[in-house]
């Protein structure tokens, strides 16, 4: 009835039970926010883009040839990062020898072989906190475990192990997607055929999901080089002079010694740590076109 | 055939087969297959022990190092107390201020991170041209692969000159500069994670908005939004646990004095940084000074993972799901 009445009263325009579309107001509130939100889309890029010019800035003039080639020294002229940048190549290789093959075994185990029971449900749920336990706090497991209980000392071993722990989650986590997306076509074929659960995994599933196991191998790994604080606790601290040269050598990694150098004042010292830093990135930058040029391999073989 | 006569035919074969013809006794190799099989299998199922035995060794470092702490430390003082000056005498051990400063920066953080992470989500998710994210995506994933030593580094000799213009009593180690990089850095994982749960709600709920005459805008704030609640919650929750747990941001850029202070302008010293410039000086095996590592691991270890399960718990409980 008051509907009908305020229909035909324009005056009475304040009725809260008639729909008012406003429709021009709410398409200009809704451009409005379209354009805040693409400015927070962009927020992060610029932020980005800063960094990097920030960085190439301050640093780009401290990379020479020398620069890659010297040990650390306390005359800025003269310092380098080639101690840590061969640590950081050994820290790599030996965390992906460990982390790839327990990685990607566990992920097997866990999709392939695994009794759909509440064990299997409790390791998963493991794995997933395991990815959210700060990396400070592998570097306290790796310290008391490595470098004191199993006596490895302040050495490459104890800190790639840690690394290896540390990924450990995401190279499984990634494994089990890429494992989980093969067709179980494939394997009842296989089966079919009179194959074996591990001749079936070996010769058809596993080559089916390595591009996408590898990609997120690198991907770890990437984090795992770019990783300081649990290489702190592990030792790998201060002023190296000399690249490792075995699994029980001290060590640096290139974090620690853009570390190493951002805490002193001076300003050369900053400049290194700009510099070290750009090294870092160029060494992740090409990690990750690795993995993706592996990727795209695999993808066209198939 | 019954087996002895198998083992029959293979034997009265292996006179009359020349060796390197090729053929193999297929008993044996059925018998070798199956060893193969269980071999495999117990190996990788020893693979699957790792993870829950670093669980199990992170848990039992934490607790039989700090179990001696606190032989020495009352719990209460360490939970309850409001000074940590382990390096002074007095020594006194309160965490709180260690706790506060991680929660300090972690909450600016997070006030930098969430909202900017939702608006992007809600562009990319329900804007963007798929060309347009396809690109934007990944470049914003950039964000969350830059080592933090190098965003540490760009937050003490960037951001801080900065912050030291607009407000001339800022110290060179700060919280702000901090939080402000470390907001950055999780923009990525709100984003992302956001982004693809909003990507998950079906396209009929909405057209059945459009339907009704909503614009764009309100379809996403008030039915994607909505819909994909938990997982954004979720995304939340983990970006604060992880800037809780971030490293060495806090080492490099905030300082490391402990304090109650809420000022975002001073120095701070986060539960991380103190683990990570403790274990750089030569705290000797057994001291009580090592010993706190472990301790102020262990409140770090139950935040992050309190923090951890409860996301989790979220996005199984109170997901909305859809066919």
């Amino acid at each position: 009835m008051s509907a009908q009445a305020t229909a035909r009263h324009p005056s009475a325009q304040r009725d809260p039970s008639r729909f008012e579309p406003r429709i021009s107001r709410r398409h200009h509130v809704g451009s409005i926010a379209m354009v805040l939100f693409l400015a927070a889309t962009l927020v992060g890029l610029v932020f980005l883009v800063i960094l990097l010019v920030d960085i190439w800035h301050d640093g780009a003039h401290r990379l020479t040839a020398d620069f890659l080639r010297n040990p650390p020294s306390r005359l800025t002229s003269r310092a380098g990062i080639w101690p840590a940048l061969v640590g950081s190549v050994w820290v790599l290789v030996l965390t992906a020898v460990v982390a790839f093959p327990l990685g990607v075994g566990t992920a097997i185990w866990l999709e392939e072989y695994a009794p759909n029971n509440r064990l299997t449900g409790i390791i998963e749920a493991n794995i997933a906190n395991l990815a959210g336990v700060p990396s400070i706090v592998y570097g306290i497991l790796g310290l008391a475990v490595f470098v004191r209980a199993l006596a490895m000392g302040r050495s490459v071993i104890a800190g790639a192990l840690t690394l290896a722990l540390l990924i450990l989650p995401v190279v499984i986590i990634a494994s089990q997607e890429a494992i989980r997306a093969v067709p179980n076509s494939m394997r009842l074929g296989s089966y079919a055929l009179g194959a074996t659960r591990w001749e079936t995994i070996r010769h058809h599933v596993l080559p089916h999901a390595m591009p996408g196991i590898l990609t997120g191998t690198i991907l770890a790994l990437s984090r795992a080089v770019g990783e300081a604080a649990p290489l702190l606790l592990v030792g790998a601290v201060g002023f190296v002079q000399f690249a490792p040269r075995g699994l029980q050598d001290a060590f640096t990694v290139i974090p620690i010694q853009i570390f190493n150098w951002t805490s002193r004042p001076q300003a050369e010292f900053q400049e290194l740590a700009a510099a070290g830093s750009i090294v870092l990135l160029v060494l992740l930058l090409a990690m990750n076109a690795v993995a993706i040029l592996l990727r795209n391999r695999y993808a066209k073989r198939r | 055939m019954t087996p002895e006569q198998r083992s029959d035919s293979a034997a009265l074969l292996r006179g009359v087969v020349p060796p390197g013809s090729g053929y193999r006794d297929p008993d044996a190799l059925r018998r070798r297959r199956k060893a193969r099989e269980r071999f495999v299998g117990a190996v990788l199922s020893g693979f699957s022990a790792i993870s829950i035995l670093t669980t199990v060794g992170i848990v039992l470092v934490l607790v039989i190092e700090a179990a001696s702490f606190f032989t020495h430390v009352s719990v209460i003082d360490f939970l309850f107390g409001t000074k940590w000056m382990p390096l002074f005498r007095p020594q006194s051990f309160g965490v709180l201020p260690l706790l506060m400063g991680s929660l300090l920066v972690a909450a600016g953080a997070a006030v930098v991170a969430l909202p900017i992470g939702l608006a992007s989500a809600i562009y990319l998710s329900e804007y963007a041209h798929p060309r347009v994210r396809a690109v934007v995506k990944p470049a914003l994933e950039v964000l969350a692969g830059v080592p933090t030593v190098v965003y540490g580094y760009f937050a003490l000799t960037f951001v801080t000159p900065l912050l030291r213009q607009i407000w001339p009593e800022t110290d060179i180690f700060n919280g702000a500069s901090a939080a402000i990089v470390m907001g950055i850095m999780i923009i990525p994982l709100v984003s992302s994670l956001s982004e693809d749960a909003m990507s998950a709600v079906p396209r009929s709920l909405r057209e059945g908005a459009y339907a009704l005459g909503a614009t764009r805008f309100e379809v996403a704030t008030r039915t994607v939004v909505p819909a994909a609640l938990s997982g954004i919650v979720a995304s939340f929750i983990l970006a604060i646990s992880r800037a809780i747990g971030e490293t060495m941001i806090v080492t490099i850029a905030a300082g490391a004095t402990p304090s109650m202070s809420l000022n975002p302008l001073k120095a701070v010293q986060t539960m991380t940084a103190y683990i990570a410039q403790t274990s750089m000086g030569e705290a000797a095996h057994g001291s009580i000074e090592y010993q706190t590592i472990f301790a102020v691991g262990m409140t770090l270890f139950a935040v992050t993972l309190l923090m951890n399960v409860i996301s989790i718990q979220v996005l199984k409980r109170y997901r909305e799901v859809y066919e």
